[in-house]
């Protein structure tokens, strides 16, 4: 058998072969998906029981009304846009990672791609729930379908979105699954095939942030979201959170299977990281600067959000905390020695990560309601449901992501194969 | 040999994960099971209902039937839903005496009762701001006042939707379920609205209100009087707004808010009748509108006696 499939490939017999090796692809990574150590099993069982638990919060909450969160008519977006917005970030930070690699050929960074790349996958399935947890109707969801509902498109940015992010989900898809396949075929992938997605993938990594940013951007109501600097600073901040994910990912890699992961692609993360995390600052600085040295009634929510307003200040430990570590991560990033450091650039990293969640959620969301348009102050602290939705989401996030890499890296050093499994079977 | 030893232990593998996902499929079927209640509840025909301005005569004839009868069966109450349409020629516009209103609150009262509100949140589509004598700056009002009213250094500064002629709430909403009806009102359609509240952060006059949950009120209590578009309660997950009453200023009546005002501070009518009182009030009275910079072109007028 394994010497028929040897015998050169008439291109009837390629189709035919697809038709054989497919199914198998499919096949092999279902079985490879439920495989594992012990502490692979220990961590997928952790991950459905927070994904269960985050399951049932939200049935209760379609059930009796989003009455059992804490949002309000004048909070009107809480957690789970906040969790959105950053998403999108780390989405686009994911992809981002492929411009060195396939900008400068940089070889070490070819093993990122693909971990950056699945990073985005499961990132935008984490956007598009975060965005369905958020809504009062999820049983109405077709209304938004292209043809069949009513798709209000191009005047709604909302729309804008919906299209951008399945497109981005699409094409990450089609370049993993493509590389994937090739490489359990033993083939070379053919650059044709995927080479002009990776730069399409790109550009779209860019758009999508933009496009988000627009969402809010976009509101002359509210002010504190109506500035141009929002938009770049979404994406500074995806460059900071999308590296420090993908260190973090290929540091656990490295320490819990025997796959080598290059210093190389670590040194360029940590180099990019180190230019994003300061942009990051200095934008932040300059919007600090216009809301205060200015004044005026625009800024109240700025001043709602670092120093409180007339006694409220829900929001105030949070934003400090947030620019706290953000500079503690850029201190530890720009020490020369990081890269040698595997717990100083851990620390580094989960510490920009956190200070970039914060930034671009309860940071960014919440104060855009506070004051409200008629300037009174509610505030807003989510509550358990919310927060077990959301740790629900993250869970099923984090399940798509390890299963991602737990097929990806065997197949892309080779060490699963169709030849191999072949060998197997016979 | 080996064979064999590979074929039972891969047996064993998957029995022990046969195990796992009967487990994991009872542990999701008891995760999700406060949905299934409420799916049973939701009707075939609400969920295949079509877009407010796609549906023909009979359907919608059908559809008040059965929104009717839900209401019978959900809230013990006997209730008459009608659509009224747009007139043509008409165009409605409100305006409001800041000089003579005292902030009395009882438009907003009205409204609660005329829109079949949820009783326990006390919604109102109107909110009364305190503002300090001398300044139009919001920022100084407020809209938990309390004590006796008018206070001598405050004006009243009643805020609803201002059925603006550029809304932001209808640009942003990405299913088309909130639009501007000839006649200027900026409608919702309930049954198609998917609840993602983006229009209530575009709003910034802050005139929608979202049910957060299936509003309660005691039959006793319900306006039997309900408009598709206006007071007809509301399904949970869904955004209303003032409509200017349409269930009766489309049929010649006047606003509730209106009727219930003790000083007459406000005046409704068709801004395309020369004759009406609006007219009268925009022509000789130095009017303005809220957030006039935003330029979304409200419908809703404030004005003071010199
Ligand atoms: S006041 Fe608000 S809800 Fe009313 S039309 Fe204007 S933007 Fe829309
Ligand atoms: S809440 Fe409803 S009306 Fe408002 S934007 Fe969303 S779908 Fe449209």
């Amino acid at each position: 058998m394994s010497s028929m499939s040897k015998t050169a490939p008439s291109p009837a017999s390629a189709g035919e072969r697809h038709l054989v090796s497919y199914p198998r692809f499919l096949w092999r990574i279902a079985v490879m998906s439920t495989e594992g150590n012990w502490l692979f099993y220990a961590w997928m069982i952790f991950l459905s029981a927070v994904a269960l638990v985050g399951l049932n919060a939200w049935a209760t909450q379609v059930s009796q009304g989003m009455v059992v969160t804490n949002m309000s008519d004048h909070v009107s977006w809480g957690l789970y846009i906040a969790n959105f917005t950053f998403m999108v970030g780390l989405a686009a930070g994911g992809v981002m990672m492929v411009i060195p690699a396939y900008l400068y050929h940089d070889d070490d960074m070819h093993d990122v791609v693909i971990i950056g790349e699945l990073l985005a996958i499961a990132a935008i399935f984490m956007c598009i729930a975060f965005v369905v947890v958020d809504l009062g109707r999820p049983d109405r969801f077709w209304h938004m379908i292209p043809g069949i509902g009513k798709f209000h498109f191009p005047i709604s940015m909302l729309t804008w979105d919906v299209i951008v992010l399945n497109g981005y989900l699409l094409i990450n898809l089609h370049i993993c699954g493509y590389l994937l396949y090739q490489r359990y075929r033993g083939r070379r992938p053919n650059p044709k095939f995927y080479i002009p997605f990776v730069f399409l993938s790109i550009g779209w990594a860019i758009s999508i942030h933009t496009v988000t940013a627009f969402l809010y951007q976009g509101l002359g109501g509210r002010p504190f979201w109506n500035t141009a600097l929002l938009a770049p600073r979404f994406l500074t901040s995806a460059f900071v959170s999308g590296p420090a994910f993908i260190i973090l990912a290929l540091e656990a890699i490295r320490y819990l299977s025997s796959y080598k992961v290059g210093d190389g692609a670590i040194r360029i993360l940590v180099n990019i990281m180190r230019i994003t995390i300061l942009i990051n600052l200095l934008m932040l600085a300059s919007e600090i600067f216009t809301e205060f040295y200015t004044g005026g009634a625009h800024t109240a929510s700025a001043r709602y959000l670092y120093f409180g307003l007339h006694g409220h200040n829900a929001l105030v430990p949070w934003i400090w905390s947030s620019i706290a570590i953000t500079v503690v991560a850029a201190l530890l990033l720009l020490c020369p020695k990081v890269t040698k450091h595997p717990i100083m650039l851990t620390t580094a990293c989960a510490l920009a990560f956190a200070g970039i969640w914060i930034e671009k959620g309860m940071g960014l969301i919440i104060p855009g309601f506070i004051p409200s348009t008629l300037h009174e102050i509610v505030e807003y602290t989510p509550n358990g449901i919310e927060w077990r939705i959301s740790a629900g989401i993250w869970a099923a996030g984090l399940m798509i992501y390890t299963l991602a890499i737990r097929v990806a890296m065997p197949i892309f050093s080779g060490e699963v194969s169709l030849a191999k499994d072949k060998d197997n079977s016979a | 040999m080996t064979d064999q030893k590979k074929s039972s232990g891969i047996s064993r593998r998957t029995a022990v994960k046969g195990i796992g996902a009967t487990l994991g499929a009872a542990a999701f079927a008891k995760a999700i099971a406060p949905i299934t209640t409420w799916t049973a509840e939701q009707s075939v025909d609400e969920f295949l209902q079509k877009h407010y301005q796609e549906l023909t005569p009979e359907q919608m004839q059908k559809i008040l039937a059965r929104l009717q009868a839900e209401t019978k069966e959900q809230y013990g109450a006997e209730v008459e839903i009608s659509d009224p349409k747009p007139q043509e020629g008409v165009k409605f516009a409100y305006a409001l005496n800041l000089s003579i209103c005292v902030g009395c609150r009882k438009c907003a009262q009205a409204c609660h009762l005329e829109n079949n509100h949820d009783r326990p949140s006390g919604n109102s589509y109107i909110r009364v701001l305190e503002m300090k004598k001398g300044s139009l700056d919001m920022e100084q009002g407020k809209v938990d006042y309390k004590g006796p009213v008018p206070k001598s250094d405050s004006f009243y500064m009643p805020v609803q939707c201002q059925q603006c002629d550029a809304p932001p709430c209808v640009d942003v909403c990405p299913v088309e379920a909130t639009w501007k009806e000839k006649d200027g009102i900026v409608a919702v359609d309930y049954n198609w609205c998917i609840g993602c509240r983006y229009c209530e952060a575009a709003c910034p006059y802050h005139a929608r209100r979202f049910n957060w949950t299936k509003p309660q009120i005691p039959a006793e209590e319900i306006n039997p009087q309900q408009g598709y578009l206006s007071n007809r309660i509301r399904p949970q997950g869904v955004m209303e707004k003032c409509t200017f009453c349409l269930h009766r200023t489309r049929e010649g009546r006047l606003p509730a808010c209106l009727e219930a005002c003790p000083t007459g501070a406000r005046v409704f009518g068709n801004i395309l009748d020369p004759d009406s009182e609006i007219r009268w009030v925009l022509e000789n009275k130095r009017v303005f509108v809220l957030k006039e910079e935003l330029g979304t072109k409200p419908s809703f007028y404030y004005f003071f006696d010199e």
